[in-house]
């Protein structure tokens, strides 16, 4: 089935006077109506970029972008303008206007974006009026109905995500682009905003895109997760499968620091213990967690177990357990133990030598 | 006493008389500034590389344009002008005479400044405007000169005292006002306390214009608590 949003072939490659840079190269997304889709990467990865190419704020150098079948690069700027007002974005730094209250914030996509009749908008006109009363609704969902008159610099900075987010629905779009929306949040607002979306993408079954660097965000709320390697997409599909089965460097790496390389902190000692050793990482599901499958692998095979790591995480709503396990020396007994552990129905997956 | 003789010579209304004559240039010259200098600055700050047009051949001869004429000296420029000048004034001396080429020397001027007060603009406006489909008329007119508008007017105050020193100079010239008096008497006469009551007088305007610029953009700035 062909998704909300097709990319084939997509690059980009940015002109300087030095040399040209390859942000993007081949890169092949279908984004189905509906799902929460996560771009993932490290800084630089060309996630940004990436996104900007979903609305044409930035022109790919090669390659289509599609949004509901119709590809973007044959549109006028006209068309393209009405377009963009159907595939919503909010920022990491929330990009309010910041000479108007909260109000006139969310009414300008209402009165001067490519639906407002002053743009000779497509979708219908809307009065100043209108618009005030549609922004109020909006308010209201998005909890900050009491701050109407507000100015941003009043506001925190989840108050502002929400305003942005508000603004961002004004014009019932069918796709809402979040470029590192929460990362200039901290845990907490990260989650209250992280379900304000989750919320929005069931009530009214808007596509939501959440480019991202943090591991934390793709477990908390998307269905789909791509991974984005230097310009290329390296691995791509259901979260719970990815989480389960990493199968690139990237993927591994995004998943066992649980973030990208900026923080390197505790995970950084750890992956320090696991150098030149032979690790594993398990995870168990729901129904593999009756069994003491360690202890009893410790009594079979009489050798000690390092356990380096141990985490309970939320996949999709379902609670997850993972574990970094470092095995004894001894090859034949490591191919045992993982046997072993894949008997009981474990994921297991080795985690050693991709640090370097 | 002296404020008695100087009602009494006519000073007092003389320098009534050039108070208003400076005024009425200053403010005209800035009016008429503003009508060349804006455009200017806005097809500056949206042409140039990283704007939301960029046009690099619109750009560098605005660019060149603006830096031939300011780097003009101002007395320079008003005898240069002084052709233009009659052909538009129907006479090269004169307070409405001075206009002409103050205008000429503040466009360029207060282009350059609007077109940094528009480059201050928060990119990711910008930005997010793109997003929701707004022309590129709309964003000049509705995000960056709005978001722009207490720099813009910071500049204005700027403009403002700029042109009071430049219309001050073309007393040199017989362009009237002020500085014309402080000239004539300070200058030729050596009637330094005339020079001087003018100097102050001058002072207090520019000060005038300053607070009350700083006042109302101070005022209509919101992103202060």
């Amino acid at each position: 089935m062909a998704g909300i949003i097709e990319v084939h072939g997509l690059s980009k490659t940015f002109v300087t006077k030095d040399a040209d840079v390859e942000a993007l190269q081949g890169i092949d997304l279908s984004i189905q109506a509906g799902d929460i889709y996560g771009i993932i990467g490290m800084s630089g990865a060309g996630k940004s970029t990436l996104v900007r190419c979903l609305n044409f704020l930035e022109r790919p150098t090669a390659g289509t972008v599609e949004i509901e079948g119709r590809d973007l690069s044959g549109m006028s700027e006209k068309e393209l303008r009405a377009k963009r007002a159907e595939i919503a974005m909010i920022f990491q730094h929330f990009n309010l206007l910041m000479q108007k209250n909260v109000i006139d914030n969310i009414c300008f996509p209402l009165l001067y974006g490519g639906v407002g009749k002053k743009d000779g908008g497509t979708r219908g006109a809307m009065t100043k009026k209108e618009a005030r009363k549609r922004a109020e609704e909006l308010l209201e969902i998005v909890g900050m109905s009491e701050k109407a008159k507000a100015y941003p610099s009043q506001l925190s900075g989840g108050q502002k995500q929400r305003v942005a987010i508000a603004r961002a629905l004004a014009a019932n779009p069918k796709i809402l682009l979040c470029d590192e929306a929460t990362s200039a949040l901290d845990p907490q607002t990260t989650q209250s905003i992280l379900q304000l979306l989750k919320q929005i993408n069931r009530e009214y079954g808007i596509t939501i895109v959440i480019i991202t660097h943090e591991m934390a965000v793709v477990r908390e709320i998307c269905s789909h997760v791509a991974i984005i390697g230097e310009g290329r997409l390296v691995e791509q599909g259901r979260v719970t499968d990815i989480f389960e089965h990493p199968r690139t460097k990237e993927a591994k790496e995004l998943i066992v620091r649980g973030q990208s390389g900026e923080s390197r902190t505790l995970e950084d000692r750890q992956m320090d213990l696991m150098k030149g050793k032979c690790c594993i990482r398990i995870v168990f599901s729901v129904n593999s967690s009756f069994e003491p499958v360690i202890a009893n692998m410790v009594l079979r095979f009489g050798q000690p177990i390092n356990i380096l790591r141990a985490d309970t995480k939320n996949v999709e709503g379902i609670a997850r357990g993972e574990m970094i396990l470092s095995l004894p020396d001894d090859v034949k007994l490591q191919e045992e133990m993982k046997a072993y552990l894949i008997d009981r129905g474990l994921a297991v997956e080795e985690v050693d030598g991709y640090v370097v | 006493m002296w404020f008695k003789e100087w009602f009494a010579s006519g000073t007092a209304q003389m320098m009534w008389e050039g108070t208003l004559d400076t005024l009425f240039m200053t403010l005209l010259s800035t009016v008429f500034g503003y009508l060349l200098g804006l455009p200017m600055g806005i097809a500056l700050a949206v042409t140039d590389r990283d704007g939301i047009r960029p046009n690099a051949a619109v750009y560098k001869v605005l660019d060149v344009i603006a830096n031939i004429v300011r780097s003009i000296p101002f007395l320079i420029l008003l005898i240069l002008l002084m052709p233009l000048t009659r052909l538009l004034v129907g006479k090269s001396y004169g307070t409405a005479a001075t206009v002409v080429p103050l205008t000429v020397a503040a466009a360029p001027f207060i282009g350059r400044m609007i077109e940094s007060s528009l480059k201050e603009v928060d990119h990711g406006v910008v930005e997010a405007a793109q997003s929701m489909g707004v022309s590129t008329m709309n964003i000049i007119v509705r995000v960056l000169l709005v978001e722009a508008r207490t720099s813009i007017l910071v500049g204005v105050t700027i403009a403002l005292g700029t042109i009071l020193g430049y219309s001050a100079m073309a007393g040199i010239v017989g362009g009237g006002g002020l500085g014309d008096i402080a000239m004539r008497y300070g200058y030729y006469r050596y009637e330094s306390d005339i020079m001087l009551a003018a100097v102050i007088l001058l002072v207090v305007l520019v000060q005038i214009f300053q607070t009350i610029g700083m006042k109302m953009s101070a005022k209509l700035d919101r992103r202060k608590r």
